[in-house]
């Protein structure tokens, strides 16, 4: 899919929704302002936002504990997300789901997850779905390095090649499974060669590059939209905080995240590239950061303004009916 | 029209009806058409006993042979439901649970909730227990106990042909995910069933006996067995009401304890281990609610607490018996206080 002027806009500023989102996330909760578990996805942007501007809002994706990027990416609402992150009753879920399981079906959005590994055997049902239907959508299960090591990803990979589904299966690997390191944790040396083993195609991207993901992505979603089955891509990347909001992080070396920030941030390059060879502007690019930013301001200011869910709430939507 | 037809034959049928009836109904598991892959028949197996079999020729590829993946695609038929279509996934043994359980009890069971009411994963997982065919301890549980304790699922498990196909048909009208319990010691079992399609509604346990001295509260397999005590027990003068539960989750309470109230004597009969169990689940509901009522002990009959054994003069001790039943029904109705 050759990228339009308009794509590339579109791809930055979803990018710098998601940074803006979980750089004001990581201060809201150092404020004490948010409750719970949250897992920020700073750093990935260009994994999610480069998968996702091949999909329609038919298509289907299943996401991990870091989940805002996936949600944003996909076209969840942004105040409806922080709300729910606020536990609100205007929230994605209503105050039920919190920051791990933010879902909406009706935008393609099967839910973050809050087991390793959840998702992709209900990509391979998403999949199977638009298979069974005769659509063409398809179904991206995202994991990270940590899932890349569950038996349900080996199980659904192996399911998605025998049913031959318009699967495709993205790992970002961003060096950590909570504070364990992917060298350790992973047998074979790559993903890659593992995904080909159960007989798909796979590529090694580096996930900071959004160019890199979305060329990798279009080709396996191109291969799954015309029933030529599963494939699986590799994004190598950083994230710049930590396991969860207040992981002290002492596993990883110093200075690996701001290293990471200084010379292989994904808005940079991206911004970088497009200023220099597709005719945007940079005053284009900084319009879009404003925009954002009121954007995120206004989310976090109605998010705090919006009500609790009624206490009665904690008993309904068990059942559709019993 | 009735005819008599087996409780297998009665669960092909509620199959076929609903897959001729809606499209988005799929079938899935190991073996369900049998034999993918290989040259023999078309569907060699059509399910490990048989209970699938003439279904693939009908409707070819909405059955699905899956590897032996449970996770896999126990999963991908919670994803599939939560993606528009209504899957019957076969768990082809209760016990196997235990290398799929998350997709089920952390997925399936809580999207609605999690979601805040904005899904639907109307699955039904059919899966197969119950001791007596010397399977030992790996193929013969009665696992609904675990299931039960779960928000967001619903538990059935039919008695008869009639039930058998009027429950599978509802299951998979229902929005919520259901587990379908099979005992495999009553696919055989012959009763009366309408040809044309019916539903039974969940919650609504059958009284299969009525009586005032004593009840016994049972379900599965344990039902018949709970019949052949009680009439024994007539013969010497104790009229025992059987309530069958049909469904452990929604639980039918008030015909329990209308029951319970009738005859102030309460013994529970259920094939699976005791402890946190359907068994103490009933004897905790009566205690709360019944307990003025009651003029004895409420009194359990189960299964030890033990894994399920292999030789038969082990696994004939370990399921509850008619003549156990009565033997407790009988210290229960002699009970004064």
């Amino acid at each position: 899919m050759a990228l339009t002027k308009d794509d590339l806009l579109k791809a930055y500023r979803l990018m710098r929704t998601i940074r803006e989102f979980e750089e004001r996330v990581h201060v809201e909760f150092a404020a004490g302002e948010i409750e719970g578990f949250v897992h920020l996805y700073a750093g990935e942007e260009a994994c999610a936002v480069g998968v996702m501007l091949h999909l329609t809002k038919a298509d289907r994706i299943a996401s991990t504990h870091r989940g805002h990027g996936h949600c944003i990416a996909k076209g969840v609402d942004v105040p409806a997300m922080m709300a729910e992150i606020y536990g609100r009753a205007t929230g994605s879920c209503r105050g039920k789901g919190g920051s791990m399981h933010i879902a909406d079906l009706d935008a393609g959005m099967m839910g973050a997850n809050g087991i390793v590994g959840g998702g992709p055997p209900l990509i391979c049902g998403a999949a199977l779905a638009a298979k069974v239907q005769g659509t063409r959508d398809v179904g991206v299960a995202f994991i990270g390095d940590g899932a890349s090591n569950q038996g349900t990803t080996f199980e659904s990979m192996n399911l998605a090649t025998v049913w031959n589904l318009p699967a495709i299966f993205v790992a970002e690997n961003n060096g950590y499974a909570e504070a364990t390191a992917a060298d350790y944790a992973i047998g074979a040396g790559s993903l890659a060669d593992r995904a080909e083993g159960f007989g798909m195609p796979a590529a090694t991207v580096d996930g900071h590059d959004f160019f890199a993901v979305h060329e990798a992505a279009g080709e396996a979603i191109r291969r799954a939209r015309s029933g030529d089955g599963p494939s699986f891509i590799e994004c190598q990347v950083n994230r710049y905080y930590g396991h969860y909001e207040g992981d002290a992080q002492t596993y990883r070396p110093p200075g690996e995240a701001e290293a990471a920030r200084a010379n292989h941030d994904c808005l940079d390059k991206f911004a970088g590239r497009v200023t220099a060879s597709a005719g945007i502007e940079r005053e284009e690019l900084d319009d879009i950061d404003r925009a954002v930013a009121a954007l995120i301001d206004g989310a976090v200011s109605s998010a705090k303004a919006d009500p609790a869910p009624a206490a009665a709430e904690y008993l309904t939507d068990v059942y559709v009916d019993y | 029209m009735a005819r008599t037809i087996t409780m297998l034959q009665a669960i092909n049928e509620a199959l076929d009806q609903e897959m001729a009836r809606d499209s988005s109904v799929i079938v899935m598991g190991e073996d369900v058409v049998g034999g993918s892959g290989a040259e023999g028949e078309m569907d060699a197996w059509g399910g490990p006993l048989g209970v699938t079999k003439g279904l693939y020729a009908k409707y070819g590829d909405r059955l699905l042979d899956t590897p032996i993946t449970e996770s896999a695609f126990i999963g991908a038929a919670v994803g599939a439901a939560a993606s528009g279509l209504r899957p019957v996934a076969e768990l082809m043994f209760s016990d196997f649970v235990g290398v799929c359980f998350d997709q089920i009890y952390n997925q399936a069971a809580k999207f609605r909730y999690m979601f805040g009411g904005r899904a639907e994963t109307p699955v039904v997982v059919r899966t197969m227990y119950g001791a007596g065919l010397r399977a030992a301890a790996q193929h013969s549980q009665s696992p609904y106990s675990i299931f039960t304790h779960v928000p967001g699922l619903k538990c059935v498990m039919p008695v008869t042909p009639y039930d058998a196909k009027g429950l599978l048909i509802q299951a998979i009208r229902d929005n919520d995910p259901v587990i379908f319990f099979e005992h495999k010691g009553l696919y055989e079992t012959e009763g009366e069933v309408p040809e044309q399609s019916y539903s039974i509604p969940f919650g609504e346990a059958n009284v299969v006996r009525e009586g005032n001295d004593v009840s016994i509260i049972s379900l599965g397999l344990m039902v018949h067995r709970s019949l052949e005590a009680a009439e024994t027990l007539a013969g010497e003068g104790i009229q025992c009401e059987v309530v069958d539960l049909r469904t452990t989750s929604p639980l039918d309470e008030d015909t329990v304890l209308e029951s319970a109230e009738n005859t102030g004597r309460v013994v529970v009969v259920d094939e699976a281990p005791p402890r946190c169990s359907i068994a103490t689940d009933i004897s905790a509901l009566v205690a709360q609610h019944a307990f003025d009522a009651l003029e004895a002990p409420i009194t359990l009959v189960t299964a030890p607490h033990t894994p399920v054994p292999f030789a038969g003069v082990l696994e004939d001790q370990y399921m509850p018996d008619a003549a156990r039943i009565a033997a407790a029904v009988r210290r229960v109705a002699g009970y004064a206080q």
